[in-house]
């Protein structure tokens, strides 16, 4: 059976989408370029919280890229034909919303014109230094990946090449959180739970981002989605969402077993002001419990329904990074416990922060690049199926569940 | 350069060794003038390299810190030229004075806080490029060539010892080279201590008759802080954490 793909047309439509993807980008770097010039003083970032909102959009993003390679994963390393259609964009999509995530990260540097020095002097014992292994490798994997999928005569060795990039995609992930779990000293991060909380957090975003990115293709093409598929893949979807909401709980749980931790939890789930609303609504409300509703709702057979919920674990995902990350750093840490802390330092205090515009700019406009390259590869390559066909649909969906 | 002080410990040792080594820095110069900065800042005998065999540690006094009193903090404001922009959450600190009260005994006091020197540096650890770097004789240092500014060493050090540079710098001091968007913190005065002086806040402490601050050799048997560690009761803060820290606290 083979498969007939197509480029999308390159009409107004495509014009207008290049332009404002572009536009939003173009405005963040103009706030990298503003930030690095002022420097980080016109940002929200202090020194009590270092990583501010460009790393919640870097660190969802890189997740999300990871979690987008799952349809091709399925696909190849699953043997699962219905989802081949669309391994292609599944590859092009994670690449996309790695680079978009990556260029953020290195933007907020406080001295990202170093980039070759971060390229080129290396020290094995940081975890960061071996996040830049992972992420360049990944970029590479799956661009090989992709070059098999589009070579007939590669087509064979597609099985090895996903098997290699689904591993891949595991450690990166698995690296992503290491960088949090590896901080002891913060109450916040001081668990292993992390990385593989990460892994699954990645699954849930990237799942969604793929779906609405499939959905918005199909619509542009005007191909049918493959009801079939949308199904299916709305399934993974909300096991993913549930997995999440399970690991969310025992990170908890465990925290609260924990006399230290108890401090953290309790300004978290209770007096975090903010924090605790985005934890509550943004996490546990909206990118959770909604979107399973909706899912598993009569009315989630849908693609309305299912591009609705996709979109509330997108936003609730970026609420539950923020807290991750800005909410463990506000806490104080306690230098001796049981004592109260003051100092013209912060200690003892939760640090403020409130995102700048220039922040957020810098964070979208890492979203809109990760666009750009998916909108400019669909019309350049012939990256989308003609239509999903309604194949067998034999295939069990444990199997495919399995690819978690 | 900085104007010179007169060393206030070590006696003729110190100042027949400064002067040898700025001899020797004069020399140099009428060489060389453009090696003569660098050469001065290494002056420290200079044929024996920072060695092993020292390490440089402090011990912290809490008995004999004064609470309200910033002369530590001042000392070194001024010995690195750190003139905070007037936000104070931005602003760089090497040392900051943490003021501890206990709930249950309602005990109060104050001590300083710094970089802790630890011997397994988490920031150290986490540095991507190698930037952060422990020398031989134990002093944690940030290389500003090689910092990307990434902030991870912020994120995993315990005692919140590091600063950001958030802004464009004006009026530096030569010997303390910062720049915007690398990270810093508190590098025990390493240009005072490679020519045999203690660091800025040491000085102060004691100048104003404190003497809640004593750096040293925790290497040398002899030194004063080696015998003070000897005599008195001292812990590591978080010491769980089993970093090894080149600062010692008594009396908390
Ligand atoms: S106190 Fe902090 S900055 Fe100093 S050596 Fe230890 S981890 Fe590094
Ligand atoms: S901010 Fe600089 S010193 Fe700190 S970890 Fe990053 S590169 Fe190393």
């Amino acid at each position: 059976m083979n498969m007939v793909y197509q480029q999308i047309d390159g009409g107004a439509r495509f014009y207008f989408a290049l332009a404002v993807l572009t536009m939003i980008m173009a405005l963040g770097a103009a706030a990298a370029h503003y930030m690095e010039l002022e420097g980080h003083h016109v940002t929200g970032m202090t020194n009590q919280v270092v990583w501010g909102v460009p790393h919640v959009f870097a660190v969802f993003l890189i997740i999300a890229a990871s979690g987008a390679l799952n349809t091709a994963s399925i696909a190849s390393v699953f043997g699962k034909a219905g989802y081949k259609p669309l391994a292609r964009l599944s590859g092009l999509l994670a690449v996309a919303l790695l680079v978009g995530g990556l260029t953020v990260l290195v933007l907020d540097l406080g001295r990202p014109d170093r980039l070759i020095v971060a390229m080129t002097t290396y020290n094995f014992k940081s975890i960061f230094a071996w996040n830049i292994f992972l992420y360049t490798g990944f970029l590479l994997i799956v661009a090989v990946y992709l070059w098999m999928m589009f070579e007939p005569r590669m087509n064979r060795y597609i099985k090895p090449g996903g098997l290699v990039a689904f591993l891949w995609r595991l450690i990166l992930t698995t690296g992503t959180g290491s960088i949090f779990g590896f901080l002891v000293a913060r109450q916040a991060y001081d668990a292993a739970i992390m990385a593989p909380m990460f892994v699954i957090m990645s699954l849930a975003f990237g799942t969604a981002m793929f779906m609405l990115i499939w959905f918005a293709a199909c619509a542009w093409t005007g191909v049918v989605v493959d009801a079939e598929l949308a199904r299916r893949l709305k399934n993974l979807l909300g096991m993913f969402i549930a997995a999440v909401l399970y690991m969310s709980l025992a990170y908890h749980l465990t925290n609260l077993y924990a006399t230290e931790h108890h401090g953290y939890e309790r300004f978290l789930l209770l007096e975090g002001g903010a924090y605790t609303a985005l934890f509550w609504f943004g996490h546990v409300l909206i990118g959770g419990v909604f979107p399973l509703l909706l899912l598993f709702s009569p009315a989630g057979r849908s693609t309305s329904t299912i591009a609705l919920a996709a979109t509330l674990v997108v936003a609730g995902g970026l609420a539950q990074v923020y807290v991750i990350i800005i909410a463990g750093q506000a806490y104080p840490m306690p230098l001796f416990p049981g004592m109260t802390e003051t100092s013209t330092f912060f200690d003892g205090v939760v640090a403020g922060y409130s995102p700048s515009l220039y922040e957020i700019g810098l964070g979208m406009g890492g979203v809109a690049l990760s666009l750009l390259i998916v909108v400019v590869a669909l019309r350049v390559l012939p990256f989308f199926p003609h239509s999903t066909g309604s194949r067998s649909t034999a295939d069990s969906e444990s199997a495919a569940a399995s690819a978690g | 350069m900085k104007g010179k002080r007169v060393p206030q410990s070590g006696g003729a040792g110190l100042a027949r060794r400064e002067f040898l080594a700025k001899a020797a820095a004069a020399t140099l110069l009428s060489l060389a003038p453009g090696i003569r900065l660098v050469d001065l800042a290494m002056a420290r005998e200079a044929d024996v390299p920072v060695s092993e065999q020292v390490r440089w540690g402090m011990l912290v006094d809490a008995t004999r810190c004064a609470e309200g009193c910033t002369d530590c903090v001042d000392a070194c404001n001024t010995e690195h030229g750190l003139n905070g922009s007037g936000r104070p959450e931005i602003d760089a600190q090497y040392i900051r004075k943490l003021d501890l009260t206990d709930p249950a005994t309602g005990r109060s006091f104050s001590l300083p806080m710094l970089c802790q020197h630890c011997e397994t540096a988490p920031c150290v650890d986490v540095c991507p490029t190698g930037a952060s770097f422990r020398r031989a004789d134990g002093i944690v240092l940030v290389d500003k060539h090689i910092c990307i500014g990434c902030r991870y060493c912020m994120m995993a050090c315990p005692y919140k010892a590091r600063s950001f540079v958030h802004e464009n710098l004006t009026d530096q001091v030569p010997s303390t080279p910062r720049g915007k968007g690398t990270v810093e913190s508190c590098n025990f005065c390493v240009h005072r201590v490679d020519r045999d002086r203690r660091p800025a806040c040491v000085e102060a402490c004691s100048g104003a008759g404190h003497d809640a601050l004593v750096f040293g050799d925790m290497n040398d048997p002899n030194s004063q802080l080696s015998r003070q560690l000897q005599e008195v009761s001292s812990r590591q803060i978080r010491a769980d954490l089993g970093l090894n820290t080149g600062v010692r606290y008594h009396g908390v």
